[in-house]
């Protein structure tokens, strides 16, 4: 298009370079870039107080950074800011709607906010709330509140949806049903940048995700690249009576990482088929009896893990 | 082509969803519409039109106390309480249960307190009793014409107050603690996330309660007609003029007084910090005339004053504009420059 200063990425949909914001002595965003595609469905992943809010805020134009530059659809908000308004979706983390308006009055109100957008009929039934019409919002369940926070983040019929942690507090099924809307969503061709601490939401949503930790992105690709790319694969998890030692499971053929939890080992594994008969031999020669036994293909939590030596959800 | 219309259609939907956030919480309905009447009601009765009390005059016993009381009876100015002691007069003359104590014993002696107003009324009219019951007769018979006027009677000063007061008290809280909820609940961030214009929402504030306004006038100005028979000498269709100015006025101070507060406690001590001092010095219950020469300019230029002076002027004194021009320029200037102060200032998150 035009010769724009930014040409480093004239095609992202989303792109950001050296974004820094500290609060305090507190960096929640130290230094992080994204290049995310039009029609890609991103995630950033990380724990609670990652920086994952202060980065979407920043790239929604509601927070500005210390330094660093954005760009989304190639504008920049201090100049381009009503134009991208109308052309993005954005749906905060636990907003509350006014409680004393139905579902259809906010629809129709955020759709008013918008030149052109989707018909809030539409959009009732596209996020499966037509029963809830004319329901308070006071009224509604945690699920249904949510699927309107997308509903209207969705009136002005946006080129990208913004979502800051969708499905944090939701019942399985609401959540479950809240990502079969987002894939309709994303069917349609337009860019989803999400926020999550659930491993299977970006695993399940997301075309590419990067994990955040301390304001920084530690690891960046699709989801089957990132496990692909850690040493250990597959999860060996397992208890026994008496326990095995540290160093005796790491003496396991084939066992890369180890680590414990609620009493049972979980090693990670190049290989089952040699590293689950190594377990057994060593148990055998230490005199222990298993207690239990599983094993699973490595997840991003288990990236997560390999990367920062911590779990992803504070428990 | 589109843009003006979206403009327009996105004003009329935040007017109408803040209009029906209002009429379905019961307890504004109240506060707007049946506190006010409930205030002018009691203030009402106990201002009410009768004869004065008579006021207390104690008597201490002894041998001329019953033809004292016998006299002071006679008076339609006070009445007669019988003491046994001095002491017990005295003590009920601290606590102001009498106004005068009276004792012969042998001297006539009246005992009172001068910086009282009743006391000095009761000292003349217990006076003017005992010495006609001991054969004073008066050189001129004077007649008395009692006048009743409707309109300088305290409920007639009353009522504009309680008007203006009320628009005051709607506008500041009624969008204040709207605006603080919606900042707490991250409504305004949702919303300023969308092309929202920001001047369209705190705009949309204001006509919301442009809604309400004809109402909430009609409602007082009903009740103080039809019930205290307060007049409205000027036209009606100006009283409702200068509510509206006066409902814009105190909207904008409203929006500005929370333009950044962030919790309901900061915006209730501001709105009190703002609303306290004019319930006293506007001449809500008593004439701002009242306080020092000094402080006149001052007064006048308070929102709330100029309203109730306006009202007054035109139910009152039945005035036209030209007269109240100055009152209507106040409210207007204090309704346009916290408007724009508080667009400047805003805190959306």
């Amino acid at each position: 298009m035009s010769a724009s200063p930014a040409s480093s990425a004239p095609a992202a949909a989303i792109f950001c370079r050296g974004l820094r914001k500290h609060y305090g002595s507190v960096r929640a965003v130290d230094g992080l870039d994204l290049e995310i595609r039009p029609g890609e469905c991103f995630g950033l992943l990380g724990p609670n107080g990652a920086g994952k809010t202060t980065t979407i805020e920043i790239l929604e134009g509601l927070t500005p950074p210390d330094s660093g530059e954005v760009r989304i659809l190639g504008r920049a908000w201090g100049t381009h800011e009503r134009e991208l308004r109308a052309r993005l979706g954005i749906s905060l983390q636990e907003t509350r709607f006014s409680e004393k308006l139905t579902v259809f009055e906010t629809l129709e109100l955020f759709r008013s906010l918008y030149p052109s957008g989707r018909d809030p009929e539409l959009l009732l039934a596209d996020l499966a709330l037509e029963e809830k019409r004319d329901a308070r919002v006071g009224k509604l369940s945690g699920g249904q509140r949510q699927r309107l926070a997308v509903a209207c983040a969705l009136a002005g019929d946006p080129e990208i949806l913004f979502l800051d942690e969708p499905t944090t507090g939701l019942d399985p099924q609401s959540r479950l049903q809240l990502w079969e809307k987002m894939e309709t969503f994303r069917a349609t061709g337009r860019t989803v940048l999400l926020t999550t601490h659930y491993m299977e939401e970006a695993e399940r949503l997301c075309d590419r995700v990067a994990i955040v930790d301390h304001g920084r992105i530690i690891a960046e690709g699709s989801p089957a690249e990132l496990v692909a790319g850690l040493q250990a694969p597959h999860i060996v998890e397992f208890a026994s009576e008496p326990p095995l030692s540290e160093t005796e499971v790491h003496a396991i053929a084939g066992v890369r990482d180890v680590r414990r939890r609620d009493g049972s080992w979980f090693a990670g594994v190049a290989s089952l088929v040699d590293a689950v008969p190594a377990l057994l031999s060593t148990l055998d020669r230490e005199g222990a009896r298993l207690v239990t036994l599983s094993t699973h293909q490595a997840t991003l939590e288990d990236v997560f893990i390999s990367l920062t030596g911590r779990e992803l959800r504070d428990e | 082509m589109s843009e003006p219309r979206r403009g327009r259609s996105a004003l009329s939907m935040l007017t109408r969803a803040r209009v029906l956030e209002f009429v379905r919480e019961p307890e504004a309905i109240f506060w707007v519409f049946a506190f006010p009447v409930l205030m002018a009601l009691v203030l009402g009765f106990a201002f009410r039109d009768r004869p004065p009390d008579p006021l207390p005059v104690g008597v201490v016993a002894g041998p001329s106390a019953g033809s004292l009381s016998a006299a002071l009876a006679k008076s339609s100015g006070v009445r007669p309480v019988p003491f046994a002691t001095r002491e017990e007069g005295l003590a009920a003359l601290r606590i102001g249960k009498i106004a005068l104590l009276v004792e012969e014993a042998p001297d006539l002696v009246y005992r009172f307190d001068p910086t009282r107003p009743d006391a000095r009324l009761a000292r003349l009219e217990a006076d003017d009793a005992i010495q006609r019951s001991r054969g004073r007769r008066d050189p001129a018979a004077p007649k008395e014409a009692l006048v009743h006027e409707k309109g300088s009677r305290y409920i007639d000063f009353l009522v504009p107050g309680i008007l203006g007061l009320n628009l005051m008290g709607t506008g500041i809280w009624g969008i204040g603690f709207s605006i603080v909820n919606a900042r707490l609940k991250k409504t305004l961030k949702l919303m300023v996330a969308t092309p929202m214009r920001k001047s369209d929402y705190l705009f949309a504030q204001i006509l919301s309660r442009f809604v309400f306004l004809v109402l909430e006038v009609a409602v007082i100005l009903v009740f103080g007609v039809f019930v205290f028979g307060v007049p409205v000498r000027g036209s009606v269709a100006l009283v409702l003029f200068v509510a509206f100015l006066g409902a814009l006025s105190f909207a904008g101070l409203g929006l500005l007084v929370v333009a950044r507060a962030q919790t309901l406690e900061a915006a209730s001590g501001l709105m009190n910090l703002v609303m306290v001092p004019m319930w006293l010095v506007s001449g809500v219950f008593f004439s701002a005339e009242r306080f020092p020469k000094a402080t006149q300019p001052l007064i006048h230029a308070l929102p709330l004053t100029a309203l109730n002076d306006a009202l007054r002027a035109v139910m009152l004194e039945g005035k036209g504009v030209p007269a109240i021009g100055r009152e209507l320029a106040v409210l207007v200037l204090w309704g346009a420059i916290s408007f724009a102060a508080a667009l400047k200032i805003f805190r959306w998150q």
